[in-house]
């Protein structure tokens, strides 16, 4: 159930995207974002599906792969599109009791429909093309002039790639208490909201008990090592920018110009 | 009364990358009062099998009949199975979460639906059958040594009063003492509880000296299912897939070998020391 | 003086209530004298709770005595100044290895020791390469640590402490968690490093088997050094192991019952093949 989900995994090919500086794709990723919310007409929806389904060819991710991820968020699309499609005033074509269905709100819907499918798919894109590590410390370097206002930068990066670590560890070990106490007995699925969140209690206890021992480990184990902070490390993989990341800047202004360029149309 | 596992398969994560046949075809009897040995190295399909037994995982084909009843007829009971075979997880005491020895063992018999005397007769015979003192019952769980906290948390399955236990690697992690304390406790639930008792291990020595049968998975497939006598007879096959016979297996094998008729069946420290020394008093 | 010594070593854990009272008074380590020395293969057996690894923790200063001294290249582990150079030089590989391994891919967590450290890059590089190769885990490089099987984190973790380039391992019940496969793996890397790479090890455990070929093997019981010498001498001592709640191997036990039944066989048999040997001796 949980191995469903597909957002948020590295998946392993070589493509070109995929040797992207990860800064290049953050400020992609973003950028897009806020680009699928700028244009006015339906000429932006077509610039915005081109650029996203050329990146995607060239991540050599399988389409089928990226899309299975779009399933663990479909109630948040069909809450939106029913809340759009309800509460847009406009031209009646449907009425029943206090529901009433416009045609504006058909198209918003549609419309909203399809930009968070993008914003899902680029966003998505830019895991699937980097690895945690890589994007944390691209996070990392991009988040480093705020050291200067004693923002902890190094500290919730190394937080963050810990947590990116053990996720499927904690994930797993979930399955295994679960079972553990369904093997007592213990059930999870049917009963009220009350008695559901109860029985969540032998499931989350050891849950917790084992996060502390293992973030107890882990910190005496990086200690072991010499860890001491930020201060005075090294790098095995520095982030340098190379003649490709500059062309991918190039192709991103090249897309934010013709988005511009359309708007005016 | 029986299980009787006919033609089991598993297919683990079916049409993705991850797609494994985890179990294949896998036929066995396990009758009632049985002591087995069920052997494999990790990743042989042992702990999806016991899995089956008390129907946490579903088969992909094939049927689980206890004592008759397919467990996957529409109407069969499967709480009941639960309890009725009852499963002891590897590292057991990570999924203790009360606050006291007592309340946590109370939970698998509350769950059962009893009242409330009932549970409590349980949960206090339970703990006393694993040899968990008077005095420890209103102690944290989190607070005992961890030879104490394994056998808390077998305890919690056995206040279910399973006809069957599963145990998978009951002694990983333990010390020598400690892993032979929780050893001749099983085998007392066994001669004096009459469990049918499925003891998973990935030690030959530890089970040598205690169960009736051995059932070795490799690849989701059973390889032997024999005594442990035969099965250890087979020790060059088993090495090839991982696995290796006692110690004792190779000291008779090589003496004979060198030319001492000693007979190669000793499983056992204790069997080895006879055959020994009634060829060396010749 | 050896790379490591302990001099009447003492380490309480104190546990307080909630205004700082001591609850209770828990001698781990008492009174405990080890030398070690440079090169050697040494073994700390002992049952859950006999206090080898808090003996283990203070070899890289992860704690320090309460009383007494342990010194670490002549260093004292008690001088805060020291405390990076100790850890470095002696490494550490713990029980659990899902709990020891920072990076999600293979090569990146073998970085992390010389990243803390300060090394250039380029040298990184080289330093994980070889730590790699030295633990057969070259192939693995771009690996999740998560795909890899208990041996095989063991032996990353191992590669992760050598690319700090150690002059000691201290390898706390490192296969305590696996199964005999990927027991015997960690062991014969282990073995390997010391003898190939010269590292000193101390190899914390309860399996008698991975003890064998130590040249020296302390044996702790209530933290106290109850037992001292090669394997032969110890393992020569059975019924004194077995009131330790440890164990020996099955040849060795059969050899000793032998000897009680009156065969005579020497003490502290070790291997099958020693053990075929001496009865065959035994039939001339």
């Amino acid at each position: 159930m949980i191995r469903d989900i597909t957002i948020g995994q590295y998946y392993p090919v070589d493509s070109l995207l995929h040797k992207l500086d990860p800064r290049v794709k953050l400020i992609g990723t973003i950028l897009y974002i806020f680009s699928l919310f700028a244009f006015s007409n339906y000429y932006g929806y077509i610039v915005a599906a081109v650029f996203l389904f050329s990146i995607i060819k060239l991540s050599k991710v399988p389409l089928k792969f990226i899309l299975r991820g779009l399933k663990a968020v479909v109630v948040l699309f069909v809450f939106t599109a029913t809340f759009n499609l309800f509460l847009t005033p406009g031209t009646t074509i449907f009425e029943y009791g206090f529901i009433k269905i416009t045609i504006e709100g058909i198209i918003t819907a549609v419309l909203m429909t399809i930009r968070l499918t993008f914003l899902i798919l680029g966003s998505s894109l830019m895991t699937f093309t980097t690895t945690p590590n890589n994007l944390t410390d691209g996070l990392e370097s991009l988040l480093n002039p705020l050291k200067k206002i004693k923002v902890p930068v190094h500290e919730i990066s190394m937080m963050m790639s810990i947590a990116l670590r053990f996720i499927p560890i904690l994930m797993e070990e979930t399955d295994k208490i679960m079972k553990a106490q369904m093997a007592r007995g213990a059930d999870f699925e049917t009963g009220g909201l009350v008695k559901r969140a109860k029985s969540l209690i032998p499931l989350l206890v050891p849950l917790f008990v084992s996060a502390f021992r293992r973030a107890n480990d882990l910190a005496m184990a990086m200690e072991a090592r010499c860890y001491r902070g930020g201060e005075g490390r090294t790098k095995m993989k520095p982030l340098k920018y190379t003649r490709r990341d500059i062309l991918a800047f190039l192709v991103l202004m090249l897309y934010i110009a013709a988005l511009v360029v359309i708007n005016r149309l | 009364m029986s299980i009787i596992v006919d033609k089991l398969n598993y297919i683990y994560s079916p049409g993705t990358a991850y797609q494994k046949h985890a179990l294949k075809d896998i036929n066995l009897e396990i009758l009632d009062g049985e002591f087995i040995g069920l052997i494999g190295h990790t990743g042989s399909g042992k702990s999806t099998f016991i899995q089956h037994l008390n129907g946490l995982i579903k088969a992909t084909s094939g049927g689980i009949y206890y004592n008759g009843e397919n467990i996957y007829d529409a109407g069969f009971n499967m709480k009941s199975l639960r309890s009725k075979v009852g499963l002891v997880f590897q590292y057991p005491e990570h999924q203790l979460f009360e606050t006291t020895v007592f309340k946590d063992v109370c939970f698998g018999p509350r769950n059962q639906g009893l009242d409330e005397l009932q549970v409590e007769l349980r949960a206090y015979e339970a703990l006393k059958m694993v040899g968990i003192d008077n005095d420890l019952l209103d102690a944290s769980p989190f607070e005992l040594s961890g030879g104490q906290k394994r056998r808390v948390a077998i305890a919690g399955v056995l206040a279910m009063k399973p006809e069957v236990l599963i145990l998978d690697e009951p002694t990983a992690g333990l010390d020598p003492k400690g892993r032979d304390e929780i050893l001749e406790q099983i085998a007392k639930l066994h001669t004096e509880s009459k469990l049918t008792i499925i003891l998973v291990s990935h030690s030959m020595e530890d089970v040598a000296k205690y169960v009736d049968r051995l059932i070795v998975m490799n690849r989701g497939e059973i390889a032997f299912n024999d005594t442990p006598r035969e099965v250890f007879g087979h020790y060059k096959e088993l090495e090839r897939i991982g696995l290796a016979a006692p110690q004792v297996t190779y000291v008779m094998n090589e003496l004979r070998k060198r030319g001492i008729p000693v007979s190669i069946k000793a499983t056992t420290v204790e069997e080895a020391k006879q055959e020994i020394l009634r060829v060396m008093k010749q | 003086m050896g790379i490591i010594k302990a001099k009447n070593l003492l380490f309480e854990y104190i546990r307080r209530d909630e205004e700082g009272n001591v609850e209770s008074i828990n001698r781990a380590i008492d009174d405990v004298n080890i030398d070690v020395k440079k090169g050697d293969f040494v073994a700390v057996l002992g049952h859950n709770g006999s206090g080898k690894s808090t003996l283990a923790k203070h070899i890289n200063a992860l704690l320090v005595p309460t009383e007494g001294t342990l010194w670490f290249k002549d260093m004292n582990t008690t001088e805060e100044a020291n405390l990076w150079l100790i850890r470095q030089s002696a490494g550490m590989v713990f029980q659990n290895p899902d709990n020891q391994i920072v990076a999600s891919v293979v090569e990146e967590d073998v970085a992390f020791g010389p990243e803390n450290l300060g090394v250039p890059t380029k040298d990184i590089w080289t330093r994980v390469e070889d730590s790699l190769n030295a633990v057969g885990m070259m192939e693995y490089r771009g690996h999740s640590p998560n795909k890899l099987s208990g041996g095989q984190k063991q032996r990353v973790a191992i590669a992760g402490i050598m690319a700090m380039k150690p002059e000691c391992i201290v390898l706390d019940e490192p296969t305590a968690m696996l199964d005999p496969n990927g027991r015997k793996e960690v062991i014969r890397t282990v073995k390997e490093l010391n003898e190939k790479e010269k590292v000193t090890v101390i190899l914390i455990t309860h399996y008698m088997e991975e003890v064998i070929f130590a040249d020296k093997v302390y044996v702790m019981d209530e933290g106290k050094v109850v037992m001292e010498g090669t394997p032969r001498d110890i393992f020569s001592k059975v019924a004194e192991l077995k009131s330790y709640r440890l164990d020996v191997p099955q040849v060795t036990e059969l050899a000793y019952e032998l000897k009680n039944s009156g065969l005579a066989i020497p003490d502290g048999i070790l291997t099958t093949d020693e053990f075929v040997d001496a009865i065959c001796k035994l039939r001339q």
